[in-house]
């Protein structure tokens, strides 16, 4: 096999070009094996068996003609290994076994190597995939790994790199959470019609879950990190076609895509944060902006109004429609600030209120809402409200008060570039 | 994210098997690839050329350019079309590039589209291209 491309020699080379198929096939694979099997966990367990069997097979042996095939066949083998294991210890899978066999050692007409690649069955198996990597007996973290590992084709270094936790630890939240679904009994199916839109709100959750922390990171040296955002994004993609007529799966993508639009303009050259006010508008990536307005276009023809996450996309296209902070339309963003409290109250919500409307009618009512905000105390030991009331103190001239919050907020932050910023803005105030 | 190019480079010969292919048949194919890019999330932008018998060739050699009527007489390879692809590594675009359908004896060349971050930003010349594509929501 000809090298096609001129990365790094030998192994390395291999091993990224199985990597690229597995992103690319990885969800239909575990689906379609899911599907077969009707045993999720034993689906991803022989998928990454035969991922691995591919990284030392093919870097050998060079790839193969139909690398799909070949990764749906050896994982089908393992399966049938199981199956037989198993049958020897429990009837139930000697007649799965049994079956199997015969398919087995059939001609070997078309289809009979591979798995039943049913075309229209593959979107069902994918949302499917998706329910259950995001179903609810699942702890927040697992959710997160298990979705990014068996939807996205991510490996367990690459999940761990994102998240800045050990290798182990996702390689344990990924393990209990397949035994957590095999002991729950959860099967492999598309949710019941009166739980699908509760469960589909669950599987929205993860991916904004995982794109914000991809847009802001909470710990660690750089503030963005765009390769794990980008997987969110391509995720909601996937899951917009896959349901088109979910207007807020249609607000999220749009959510996403005018957010990553100001990636660009949000750090400066050394990943230092670049604040709103600061960013150069011209680095706004406008295809994105254009995506993401025509999603939020198609999360409003669904004619029930904004939800949580299209609300959030609305307030990010205000911004992007605005040449400059002075001319954007602050009082717009007060009011879409107010209904996203009702719908999805939470105090990083209140405190965003705040700054729109210190901009839309200036810091002093702005700051007796943080200042409410503060005495209820459910923002406590986070830096984001010392951070904005010390802006706003500065604004109002109670310049010692401001530099005394500013201090705090930094002394709060864990990640490096926003802390940074928090002792500039503190510093300069003399 | 990297975006990336597939260049389809197809022959005299590949260009007319094409021809005497089911034109039907050409649309489902091409639009079960397309497809697939779109549920995977990462088509920005395809377009499909023109037969080259439509087109012109401008050669630049002596003092003034040289036009030539498709098909080209020596070029042994003509462009007929693109897909713009974002992706997250070149062997992503490779793997897809793969699976694009093609002739046999035709080519895909891969290649990456530099954003124009990559660019000096205080080149004058830059700074129009980037408000032009402001205005206008391009690339």
């Amino acid at each position: 096999m000809p090298q096609v491309y001129d990365g790094p020699p030998g192994g390395d080379a291999a091993r990224r070009a199985v990597e690229a198929v597995w992103r690319i096939e990885s969800a239909r694979i575990v689906g379609a094996l899911a599907r077969w099997t009707r045993d999720f966990p034993l689906a991803e367990d022989v998928a990454q068996e035969a991922l691995a069997e591919a990284l030392v097979g093919w870097s050998r042996d060079g790839p193969p003609r139909d690398p799909v095939g070949w990764l749906l066949a050896t994982a089908r083998r393992r399966a049938i290994d199981v199956f037989r294991r198993r049958s020897a210890l429990d009837e139930r899978y000697a007649a799965l076994a049994a079956g199997l066999t015969e398919g087995e050692t059939a001609p070997a007409a078309a289809g009979t190597e591979h798995l039943p690649w049913d075309p229209d069955r593959i979107e069902d198996d994918v949302l499917a995939l998706m329910f259950i990597a995001c179903h609810p007996v699942l702890s927040p973290e697992a959710r997160v790994a298990l979705t990014l590992r068996t939807v996205g084709g991510l490996s367990s270094e690459e999940i761990a790199r994102a998240f800045l936790v050990p290798v182990p630890t996702v390689q344990a939240r990924i393990t209990r959470a397949k035994r957590t679904i095999a002991a729950a009994g959860v099967p492999f199916e598309l949710p019941p019609a009166d739980e699908r839109r509760e469960r589909l709100g669950g599987v929205l959750s993860v991916l904004y879950v995982i794109f914000t922390e991809g847009s802001t990171a909470t710990a660690g040296e750089r503030l963005l990190r765009p390769e794990l955002a980008y997987e969110a994004v391509r995720l909601c993609r996937t899951l917009v076609v896959l349901v088109p007529e979910e207007a807020e799966a249609h607000a999220l993508l749009a959510l996403f895509e005018l957010t990553a639009a100001r990636f660009p303009a949000r750090t400066g050259p050394d990943g230092e944060a670049v604040l709103l006010e600061d960013q150069d508008r011209r680095l706004w990536d406008r295809s994105a902006i254009r995506r993401g307005v025509a999603e939020l276009g198609h999360a409003l023809a669904g004619g029930r109004g904004l939800g949580p996450y299209g609300l959030q996309a609305a307030i990010a296209s205000c911004h992007a429609a605005a040449p400059t902070v002075g001319e954007t339309d602050w009082g717009r963003i007060v009011l879409l600030y107010e209904a996203l409290g009702r719908v999805a109250p939470s105090p990083v919500v209140e405190l965003n209120r705040a700054i729109a409307l210190a901009m839309a009618e200036g810091p002093g009512e702005a700051l007796a809402l943080v200042d409410d905000l503060a005495a209820s105390g459910r923002l406590s030991g986070s830096h984001l409200l010392p951070g904005v009331r010390g802006e706003l103190l500065a604004r109002l001239g109670r310049t010692a008060e401001a530099r005394a919050e500013l201090e705090l907020a930094a002394r709060l932050c864990r990640n490096v570039t926003e802390r940074a910023v928090l002792l500039r803005k503190a510093a300069a105030l003399g | 994210m990297p975006k990336y190019m597939l260049i389809m480079r197809g022959t005299d010969e590949t260009n007319a098997k094409m021809a005497d292919a089911s034109f039907d048949e050409m649309l489902e194919t091409v639009g079960r690839f397309n497809e697939e890019l779109i549920r995977a999330g990462v088509l920005v932008a395809a377009e499909g050329l023109e037969d080259p018998s439509q087109g012109v060739v401008i050669e630049f050699g002596g003092e003034t350019p040289v036009v030539t009527d498709g098909p080209y007489g020596e070029t042994k390879e003509l462009f007929g079309g693109f897909y713009l692809i974002d992706v997250a590594s070149k062997e992503e675009a490779v793997e897809w590039g793969k699976r694009l359908p093609a002739f046999p004896g035709s080519k895909c060349e891969v290649r990456r589209v530099p954003g124009i971050d990559e660019f000096p930003q205080d080149n004058e010349w830059i700074v129009r291209e980037r408000a032009w594509r402001e205005r206008t929501g391009q690339l």
